[in-house]
């Protein structure tokens, strides 16, 4: 593909809360990312695509600061993050969770909660061994504030007080979302958020999602293999594939492109 | 057995229901009030209090090592160094060895004696400074590893430390004439030790000695108390869920705003605060500062301490310090140790002491291995055996 075709996100009415020029990630020889330009507008919902090593958690990990690119930049509100660290990025206003779900398994849901309000509590060791009024204070709101959350996400409240590790698994997604929403997020990032899900909990999560976004404002930007959910809730789609972007624009144009259905379902002259 | 323990736990679990709510506080209250009287019921120059000073001294060690092993969940083999570097400060700020100043403040030494006499309480302050900026020195190399790999590291700081102390007798501050009188001063005084360190000495309570233990005593054991407090502070705040959270999995901690780097750096730092107080305390308390004293085996010592009470419990390291402390300072010197010459054999229990520490680690781990008072925490990670990729998130392929 030549640099022309994939280079410009495509320009959309929201202003990009995120986008990113020309990222590029190799690890030794291995390109898993390569010149990915994509752009986010605000309060929407965005999704990545891709068949299974296209490139979609290289990505992530990149936006959240894990991995640093080995080329192109990466844009938060016009704020260059590009070499920034994982939770100067998290404090900035950008949340995560995981494919493979990754909560502090033997603390409690709601302790899960309260360490991802930690971008935004101030108590330092001073604060935390004298324990003033402030910081009391701010520890009673940020407990109140992580109930608020497990209770948005819908977990049972007798499960406030279980082991992460002791929870369903579909409690285990809503506490990492909640976990996620703890430190205020303005962008969400999901990653595989349906996976294990049958349709009926697809579908309430698609709603959740939506929910997400129209109360609390959110931008989602979504990695999801379920092309229901998929083509039901985004507004745009990226399709990567071998770390590169072969697709962008909605989720109509996407279904009907071919160079899509050859990436999902290989060439045709090959059968 | 099981059967046992289960109907042991139910019961516990039943009588801790019926406790009223204010239970832990008032319990606290009267251990520290037997804590205070203990003293009273033995003679000043007690073997036993003796022991009890050491094994206070001991638990500091271990509630600091427990803050960057068992809270944070870094691996620190070379913990001596704190020790060492405690116990120097007492003997560099609190002796005549620096025979060429003469710096007294609130000191129990007269003003004539050359050399830097501090107070102790000041000592102690500059001792849980150098030690908190040593801590951030062996931390940062360690940043970039995991694991084992942070073990070997502080190892390495640990002998490194160990071996200046030895040789610092070549380690020259300031020339000398070369006579016994001036022989020049140098870092320290390796195998032979620093002679003579000050006892402590307060305005209005008046000087230490050697032959009333029970001022000793009170003295560790309110830096102990300090040092409790602090750490039951530290756990149930920001900074103890940020630990717990980067033990547990770094990458969801870091993607959570939990800034590694700085979190670990403060374990280090907190760490090797306390074992520099309670080093500093125990310069003072053998009134010299030998570098035979801070070998490896020190920092195994403390390590199997946290182990046997259970890792990032705060009262299993309080539990694991006393038990091999008095095994160590009392029940093999004092109590047991002419036993193998009673039944006719020609060595003494001391010769052993590693031997038994040995068999009793074993014997916990085989037992008990989440240690005697296990953090809820830890024990669940021991039970299930949670399996987690605790190294790099992988791409799905």
């Amino acid at each position: 593909m030549s640099p022309a075709e994939a280079a410009p996100a495509a320009p959309t009415k929201a202003p990009a809360i995120m986008r990113t020029e020309h990222v590029t990630k190799e690890f030794g020889g291995l390109v898993a990312v390569s010149d990915v330009s994509i752009g986010i507008p605000k309060k929407s919902i965005v999704s990545i695509i891709g068949p299974n090593g296209a490139g979609k958690t290289t990505l992530f990990n990149m936006l959240t600061g894990l991995y640093r690119p080995s080329a192109g930049r990466i844009y938060l509100e016009d704020r260059d993050i590009t070499a920034k660290r994982p939770d100067v990025i998290t404090s900035l206003g950008v949340a995560r969770t995981f494919q493979n779900i990754r909560l502090f398994r033997a603390m409690t849901a709601l302790e899960n909660v309260v360490v991802g309000r930690h971008a935004r509590m101030r108590a330092g060791v001073w604060g935390s061994i004298l324990r003033p009024p402030g910081v009391r204070r701010e520890e009673r709101a940020a407990r109140e504030r992580s109930q608020e959350i497990l209770d948005y996400v819908g977990l049972e409240h007798s499960q406030f007080d279980q082991l992460a590790g002791n929870l369903s698994y579909g409690d285990q997604r809503r506490v990492e979302i909640a976990r996620a929403l703890a430190s205020d997020p303005t962008l969400l990032l999901l990653d595989e958020p349906t996976a294990g899900m049958n349709p009926q909990e697809s579908d309430r999560l698609t709603d959740f999602m939506r929910k997400l976004r129209d109360d609390l404002g959110l931008t989602i930007l979504l990695i999801e293999h379920d092309m229901r959910v998929v083509m039901g809730i985004s507004e745009r789609i990226t399709v990567l594939d071998l770390g590169e972007q072969i697709a962008e624009g909605p989720p109509a144009e996407i279904r009907d492109n071919a160079r899509v259905i050859e990436a999902y379902l290989g060439k045709q002259d090959e059968n | 057995m099981s059967e046992l323990i289960a109907q042991l736990t139910e019961w516990r679990d039943s009588v801790l229901e019926r406790l009223p709510p204010w239970w832990p506080r008032a319990f606290a209250g009267i251990l520290i009030v037997v804590g205070i009287l203990l003293p009273f019921l033995f003679a000043p120059t007690s073997g036993f209090v003796d022991a009890t000073i050491k094994s206070l001294a001991f638990v500091v060690m271990a509630l600091g090592l427990n803050i960057v092993v068992g809270f944070a969940g870094l691996l620190d083999l070379g913990y001596v160094a704190f020790y060492a570097l405690g116990a120097y400060s007492m003997g560099w700020f609190a002796s005549g060895f620096f025979y060429k100043a003469n710096t007294h403040v609130l000191s129990s030494a007269l003003s004539t004696t050359p050399g830097i006499h501090l107070n102790f309480l000041l000592v102690l302050l500059a001792a849980a400074l150098i030690c908190a900026v040593f801590g951030v020195i062996i931390g940062l190399p360690t940043l970039r590893l995991r694991g084992d790999y942070i073990a070997i590291v502080t190892l390495a700081f640990g002998e490194i430390i160990g071996t200046i102390a030895v040789n610092g007798t070549d380690i020259h501050l300031t020339g000398g004439n070369g006579t016994p009188s001036d022989p020049g001063m140098t870092l320290t005084a390796g195998n032979l030790g620093i002679p003579a360190v000050d006892l402590p000495y307060f305005p209005g309570i008046g000087k230490f000695q050697l032959l009333n233990l029970r001022a000793w005593y009170w003295l560790i054991f309110g830096i102990l108390l300090l040092v409790l407090f602090v750490n039951i502070r530290l756990r149930d705040s920001r900074l103890g869920r940020a630990w717990v959270a980067l033990r547990e999995d770094e990458v969801a901690a870091v993607s959570m705003g939990i800034p590694a780097v700085r979190t670990k750096l403060l374990a280090y730092a907190i760490g090797a605060t306390f074992g520099g107080m309670s080093g500093a305390f125990l310069g003072a308390y053998y009134t010299t500062v030998n570098a035979g004293q801070f070998a490896f085996s020190f920092s195994i010592f403390v390590l199997a301490m946290i182990i046997v009470g259970g890792l990032g419990s705060i009262w299993g390291a309080v539990l694991g310090a006393l038990l091999l402390s008095y095994i160590n300072f009392y029940l093999i010197p004092d109590v047991f140790n002419s036993l193998p010459g009673k039944v006719g054999l020609d060595f003494s229990l001391t010769d052993l002491s590693f031997g038994i520490f040995g068999f009793l680690l074993v014997l916990v781990m085989v037992l008990r291995p989440q240690g005697l008072f296990p953090e809820r925490r830890r024990k669940l990670e021991l039970t299930q055996e949670i399996d987690r990729d605790q190294a790099m998130l992988k791409e799905p392929t």
